[in-house]
């Protein structure tokens, strides 16, 4: 099996990374003949790039030479959309970045414009927003996990992922009336308060269903000789290149850095609940894999203690006085939260008016991608799937 | 007088053979469906039975795109040289003993070939390759050409392992008669546990099961189309019912070769009762085939896909040295 990673200096002193396809080396006389290697555009509409990337891939017969995302097919201009409406009206456009999980999205914006103006949360505004943000984590890795393995070629984990998606989607919805775009979170509080009686029902229904379930649809791919031999030591990124390029989420745990928003740079409700951080110390597909799944289990121990929580924090006010006409002093503000794909922060300067003067999205998929052309070298086509789909982009993110 | 019970022989199995490719196709679908939790194809007549031949009108209505800078002639060409192998494959097939009569005239089998028989089944299913390679080469498409390129060397690695593993079904039956080895697993051994080569030869009948899971392009070696890395591979460019013709060649080798399987391992039509009735032979020929089509089907909806260079390892480095170590045994054994 093919586990080494291979690291060359080339003469712009740059590293590179790449797997054993690098050692390719001409060494005896079969390598001394020329042969061509092949261009293939994989993208924007290929089947496995989950959304519209383009990689211009160079091939040597199986052996992927060089790899170079080209993104931008879904831009849309989000960053200047946002100078022209209200802090309260924007919030519906983050929606739309990161449309798997889009109450990551929701919540980055709230916490970082009411950072800008200062405003003070209710706590349970604040327990709605960890209680849906866990939910809207689960749903999206479950969309991860189960399309990593329908890019391996396993069609069932796919539709299981997928049914115990609906239940979390069909919560989400008797929450807020949608199921992808929710507008849920808002700039200071949420847009109501959780639903009572069947809702809790369910949602208790669901944190006792889960767990077996995911075990099931787990077990189909981690215990499947043909996925570890797919994904075990495949496109290994090195804890120093992973922090170097900025990574964060699984693909930065999964390579031992201990780094996790909701812990590291505390927001909400975090610091009161305990869970777990998960890493893995490999590096490869298989860890940025084991990392999801786990992290759903640990999601599931957090929303067990806000089921709790739910009883102790008493309903009442759920949206701060002022944040629908919010004019934050001039000034500047960075506030990230921890979205399923890491750490998704917004950055925002204010003139003083009621229009953000400048907003910059920090989205973990783009910066995420950015580390495939130096994972991606050196491995078989069939290995550049597997490394994307461990990298999981979304691209309403990645755009922007 | 024979050579019209001959060609109606063949016309009858021919129109089963391809008659049935809509039902596996269906079955397919159904029991997918049952393992993810899914209801599956349920408008088109009943259990949505339908559903495959609505589809192969869709495609047959749809528009027929011809890329350019194509091999016209070879892009033509190929998706019929894919089907006809899997078409006159079943020929040797015996899904009935020599018993088996109509009007005097022994109807079990469209031909028994004495002295070539197995070789024919391998000599055509070989030849299936072409359709593939031509495909790839002549669609200008680089996902085509790779695709292409995969699956010959797909193939030709595990032909010979096909070939290798029976080779111990040939030795013990001493003929090369698909017929001949089929009475050849009639005797009980231990008068009790039933005759067939699948007891004796369980090494070869796994190498032969694997191999024909890679002959057909089955999960878990679907690699030519791996939908995820080469869009659909070799037909890629093919469109309306060229694609049709390429899609009805996977489902009917996939028969052909659980068909084969049944005759070589699990004793073709033999089961009890079929000295008296010979009739209830080719019932127990279905019911084998049909088992093991589920099987694939199941493997199916269980297995993620292999890597190109795994599958080649795995071919020449495990099931290679596996299937020598198999025929020395029974030469062994034969030899004694």
């Amino acid at each position: 099996m093919a586990t080494e990673t291979k690291q060359t200096s080339e003469p712009d002193g740059v590293l590179r990374l790449g797997g054993p396809g690098l050692a390719a080396e001409p060494t005896g006389d079969i390598h001394e003949i020329e042969t061509d290697h092949l261009e293939v555009s994989m993208g924007p509409q290929h089947p496995s790039t989950h959304g519209v990337l383009r990689l211009k891939v160079k091939l040597d017969g199986e052996w992927v030479t060089e790899v170079q995302p080209e993104i931008g097919y879904l831009h849309r201009g989000v960053e200047k959309i946002a100078e022209n409406r209200t802090y309260f009206q924007f919030l519906t456009i983050t929606d739309r970045l990161d449309y798997v999980a889009a109450m990551a999205c929701n919540a980055a914006y709230a916490v970082a414009v009411e950072k800008l103006a200062g405003l003070t949360v209710p706590p349970r505004a604040e327990l709605c927003r960890v209680i849906v943000q866990e939910l809207d984590r689960i749903a999206s890795h479950l969309v991860s996990v189960g399309t990593y393995g329908l890019d391996l070629g396993a069609t069932s984990p796919f539709i299981y992922a997928f049914r115990d998606r609906e239940t979390i989607l069909d919560l989400l919805e008797m929450v807020c009336g949608a199921r992808l775009t929710y507008s849920y979170i808002r700039v200071g509080g949420v847009a109501r308060d959780l639903p009572e009686g069947e809702w809790r029902t369910r949602f208790r229904q669901f944190l006792d269903e889960f767990p077996p379930m995911l075990d099931e649809q787990d077990t189909l791919l981690s215990e499947n000789e043909i996925f570890l031999l797919r994904t075990r030591g495949v496109g290994v990124l090195p804890p120093e290149v992973a922090v170097n390029y900025g990574t964060s989420g699984p693909v930065l745990r999964g390579s031992g850095v201990a780094y996790d928003v909701r812990r590291s740079k505390p927001y909400g409700l975090y610091p009161q609940l305990d869970f777990n951080v998960v890493t893995r110390p490999t590096g490869d597909c298989l860890a940025r894999y084991q990392v999801r799944v786990e992290e759903m289990r640990q999601s599931v121990k957090i929303l067990r203690q806000c089921d709790q929580l739910l009883d102790e924090i008493p309903p009442g006010e759920v949206l701060a006085k002022g944040a629908r006409g919010v004019k934050p002093a001039a000034g500047e503000a960075y506030a990230s939260v921890e979205s399923p794909r890491g750490e998704m922060g917004v950055y925002l300067i204010s003139d003083g008016s009621n229009k953000p003067y400048r907003l910059k999205w920090r989205s973990p998929s783009f910066v995420n991608l950015s580390v495939l052309s130096a994972i991606g070298r050196g491995w078989k086509v069939a290995d550049l799937v597997a490394i994307i789909g461990s990298i999981d982009p979304v691209f309403g993110d990645v755009d922007r | 007088m024979e050579y019209v019970v001959m060609a109606a022989k063949a016309v009858v199995v021919f129109a089963l053979v391809s008659g049935s490719m809509p039902f596996i196709v269906w079955a397919e679908r159904k029991v997918m469906a049952d393992a993810q939790a899914r209801i599956g194809p349920n408008r088109v007549g009943p259990f949505g039975i339908l559903q495959s031949f609505a589809d192969a009108l869709k495609l047959i209505f749809k528009e027929d795109v011809v890329p350019t800078g194509i091999d016209k002639r070879i892009f033509y060409l190929a998706p019929i040289l894919s089907i006809i192998p899997a078409l006159i494959t079943f020929a040797v097939v015996p899904y009935g003993g020599p018993d088996l009569k109509l009007f005097g005239y022994p109807v079990g089998y469209v031909a028994d070939l004495k002295d070539v028989g197995i070789l024919y089944v391998f000599a055509v299913t070989t030849l299936g390759v072409y359709g593939i390679v031509l495909a790839g080469w002549a669609s200008n498409n680089k996902y085509s050409l790779m695709g292409a390129l995969r699956s010959s060397a797909q193939m030709i690695s595990y032909e010979i392992l096909l070939g290798l593993s029976i080779m111990g079904v040939v030795i013990g039956s001493g003929s090369l008669s698909l017929v001949e080895i089929v009475q050849a697993q009639a005797t009980p051994y231990f008068g009790v546990i039933p005759g067939i080569w699948l007891f004796a030869q369980p090494l070869g009948f796994l190498i032969f099961l694997i191999a024909s899971l890679a002959e057909a392009n089955r999960v878990p070696f679907d690699l030519p189309e791996a939908e995820s890395e080469l869009v659909a591979g070799f037909h890629t460019e093919y469109s309306s019912f060229k694609f049709a013709m390429f899609f009805m060649a996977e489902y009917i080798n996939l028969l052909t070769l659980s068909g084969v399987i049944t005759t070589l391992f699990l004793g073709g039509w033999l089961g009890p009762g079929v000295d008296r009735f010979p009739i209830l032979g080719v019932l127990y020929f279905s019911v084998k085939t049909v088992a093991l089509v589920y099987f694939f089907i199941w493997l199916r909806a269980t297995l993620p896909r292999l890597r190109y260079d795994q599958l080649m390892r795995f071919a020449w480095k495990v099931m290679l040295p596996a299937a020598l170590i198999n025929i020395f045994i029974t030469a062994y054994w034969v030899a004694r």
